[in-house]
């Protein structure tokens, strides 16, 4: 059991905070510190491109495919400092980190030809079509109906929550191909270019007045035939891998915003005298110990030689840090007092604490929610009777 | 970096469950706690038959020279069934000050003699200390063991002492104590000779830091044993035509104890770590470690009994062992909100 990183490593997090230093000082001095993944979509994917031309973009990725076939300890040194660094979110993020992996695992030669380059490069920008209005915990419900006509794949349906599509070149699509077909048989997992007559999206305003996440339509919406990955009517087993690519490194670059955030409530509660009551103290010392706590949750995760055995750790990360975050929001509006609730900004815009309290409520609902995960952490984690669900 | 156990550590996880598993019995257990609070014969077992009693004592010192990390594998497996054993004030208290802060003459008087059981020693914290001319006068309401202590090492913060039993001013009355596997003593010393320890800052650090980790690995495997035991029953006991485990207010409760123990694991593992390290983390993750554990293993063992219905709120079912338990160790070395308080003035930048 080693916690420690090797100098080797220590020089790959200097040469990191080195460029990424370099570049919000330089010629990105304009994104440093944008919270919101709307904020400034042209510069962000300029900056995608900046980031595949210096070979940092996808650097878990094997070489041949513009990656560095970096270690494990260089992904979690390269997600901190990239955090630490004040850099925006990844606008490709679900490129990078879902797309791209789910195509080198699954994928043929000629599609990881086609997409790995254009996701690597930073032009091709991936949405994730999953959850549908009558599909949201229960995704094996999905509706959305794909057809095969004259060598093409013809699509017509609605999905929901579709985090930045509207900035998004393609979407993978979970269909349901099978006409007759019940909850995870008869799917297939299909992806299409998005700039087509076939496929409308509108944006959701959330509680925070922001708005990240559409509805996305498709009327006759078309692709080519050769556009599923895996086999026609087992996208289920797809869709499944790519949830599991969703625990990985991405993780440790997330709790650094989380660290950037709890900073913010910290300066906050010095500056205006809430740093003196006992209760807040204690609340921040419990916000902080379940910060570290977590990554040394993600190491244990990570560490994990076996990773088709879902071990505790990675069972429970996901409502770890979702309720962890959720309490964040609350405990910055307790620091922040009644200042909190009002913004010096028009349009319903909010600063990064009271957004973090607004926001942070879709935590433990996207991706699964809380109620979900216990279900899975009893179910897959201690065995207990499984719920209803789909019979195959 | 590798968070994980290696080979070595995974053997004496093993070996170590194995152990308690087959000889810390629930019967054994309730013996112990009818008469002094200790298995005797488990005791001498493990200190030489298992020889595990040393594993984090310096090698120069006669231990085996390992880390924390094995301490808190050991402290996990006794602490997952509850053992009546001194390993808190013996081994991890008075066994690390010696071997650290103690002079040659200390090691070798007592460390070959408490490292294979033949001594017992326990620690006397907050003692209030009056010294004059090489003698204490004071005490503690609170010593774990302290009615079986051949030896006790005293502290009152600003110093430390040896003080035998056997020394004339030293009184020692057993306490009626809730855990009964760990009960407590008043120990009294009125101008008591005793001899002090030679590096008493160095001797108290290294015991902070052993029995903090230790208590933190104890009160994550009294959680999950919790967890594991409740688990046990919800598939077997029915209700309504159906195992309860299959309700989700049950199941869901179970779950929430998973994810707290988890995060437990992850703190008590991270603390042994930096200490073995000498992480700049260390100080932080310890506190972080006592604190997160002990109320985890509270909350566990608390659910336990609501989980189990009547049947766990008998003398006869094992969960107020692991209740009691909890409790103690929520409560020993340092409440839980002094730990965050600290964490707090530290994050907070105030000077400690």
């Amino acid at each position: 059991m080693k916690l420690g990183f090797s100098q080797a490593d220590e020089h790959f997090r200097q040469e990191c905070a080195d460029w990424l230093n370099g570049q919000m000082a330089g010629e990105f001095r304009d994104i440093k510190g944008i919270s919101k993944l709307t904020g400034s979509p042209e510069r962000r994917k300029e900056w995608e491109k900046q980031l595949a031309a210096h070979r940092w973009s996808c650097i878990g990725w094997p070489e041949q495919w513009g990656g560095r076939d970096a270690t494990l300890a260089q992904q979690v040194i390269f997600a901190e400092e990239y955090a630490r660094a004040g850099v925006p979110g990844r606008v490709n993020h679900i490129g990078i980190e879902l797309a791209g992996p789910t195509i080198l695992t699954f994928g043929t030669e000629e599609q990881k030809q086609r997409f790995l380059p254009g996701i690597a490069a930073g032009e091709t920008i991936f949405c994730q079509g999953f959850s549908e209005p009558n599909a949201g915990s229960d995704l094996a419900g999905v509706r959305t109906k794909g057809r095969l006509e004259d060598g093409e794949w013809v699509v017509n349906g609605q999905k929901i929550w579709t985090s930045l599509a509207h900035i998004s070149d393609w979407i993978f699509v979970v269909t349901r191909t099978e006409e007759g077909s019940q909850g995870p048989r008869g799917l297939t997992f299909l992806m299409m270019p998005i700039d087509q007559p076939g496929i409308e999206i509108r944006g959701i305003r959330q509680i925070n007045g922001d708005a990240e996440f559409n509805e996305t339509f498709f009327t006759d919406a078309r692709c080519l035939a050769d556009s599923y990955i895996g086999t026609v009517g087992e996208g289920w087993k797809i869709a499944m891998g790519l949830l599991a690519f969703e625990r990985g490194v991405s993780t440790l670059g997330q709790q650094m915003g989380f660290r950037n955030e709890l900073d913010e409530i910290i300066a906050a509660a010095k500056a205006n005298g809430a740093a003196q009551d006992p209760l807040i103290r204690q609340r921040l010392a419990k916000a902080e110990i379940g910060l570290r706590l977590m990554r040394y949750g993600a190491l244990r995760m990570l560490s994990q030689t076996d990773n088709s055995r879902m071990d505790g750790a990675a069972l429970t990360y996901k409502i770890q840090w979702a309720t962890w975050r959720r309490s964040l929001g609350e405990l910055a509006m307790d620091v922040l007092g009644q200042a909190g609730e009002v913004s010096a900004h028009e349009d319903y815009e909010w600063d990064t604490l009271p957004n973090l309290f607004l926001f942070s409520r879709a935590d433990t609902i996207y991706g699964g929610t809380n109620q979900i995960q216990r279900n899975l952490i009893a179910e897959r984690g201690l065995g207990l009777p499984r719920e209803p669900r789909w019979t195959a | 970096m590798e968070f994980t156990f290696t080979d070595e550590q995974r053997m004496i996880a093993e070996t170590a469950r194995a152990f308690f598993s087959e000889n810390a019995t629930s019967a054994r257990t309730r013996a112990a706690m009818e008469g002094e609070g200790i298995d005797r014969a488990l005791w001498h077992d493990f200190c030489q038959e298992l020889g595990f009693s040393g594993i984090s004592i310096a090698e120069a010192a006669g231990g085996a020279g390992l880390g924390l990390v094995e301490l808190a594998i050991l402290a996990e497996a006794a602490g997952a069934h509850v053992a009546a054993l001194p390993m808190l004030g013996s081994l991890m208290l008075a066994a690390q000050a010696i071997a650290a802060g103690g002079s040659e003459a200390q090691r070798g008087a007592w460390l070959p003699r408490l490292l294979s059981g033949e001594a017992i020693a326990a620690f006397v914290e907050d003692a209030g200390l009056e010294v004059r001319d090489g003698k204490l006068t004071g005490g503690s309401g609170f010593v774990a063991h302290g009615a079986l202590a051949e030896l006790f090492v005293v502290t009152d913060g600003s110093g430390a002492w040896l003080v035998r039993r056997d020394a004339a001013g030293v009184s020692v009355t057993a306490q009626t104590t809730m855990d009964q596997t760990r009960p407590l003593a008043e120990v009294r010393f009125e101008g008591a000779s005793a001899e002090a320890l030679t590096d008493a800052t160095e001797g108290l650090a290294t015991a902070n830091r052993a029995a903090l980790v230790g208590l933190a690995a104890e009160a994550l495997g009294g959680a999950q044993a919790s967890l594991d035991r409740t688990v046990d029953y919800a598939r077997e006991r029915v209700q309504f035509g159906r195992p309860i485990g299959s309700f989700q207010a049950y199941k869901h409760r179970l779950a929430d104890m998973m994810v707290e123990i988890e995060q437990a694991r992850s703190a008590v593992y991270w603390a042994a770590c930096a200490v073995d390290e000498g992480s700049e983390e260390a100080p932080l993750a310890l506190h972080a470690a006592k604190s997160f554990a002990a109320d985890t293993a509270f909350r566990c063992a608390a659910d336990m009994i609501q989980l189990h219905g009547g049947i766990g709120f008998t003398w006869e079912h094992d969960a107020h062992l692991f209740f009691k338990r909890a409790r103690s160790i929520q409560t020993l070395l340092g409440k839980g909100d002094w730990h965050r308080e600290q964490v707090a003035a530290m994050i907070l930048g105030e000077a400690a």
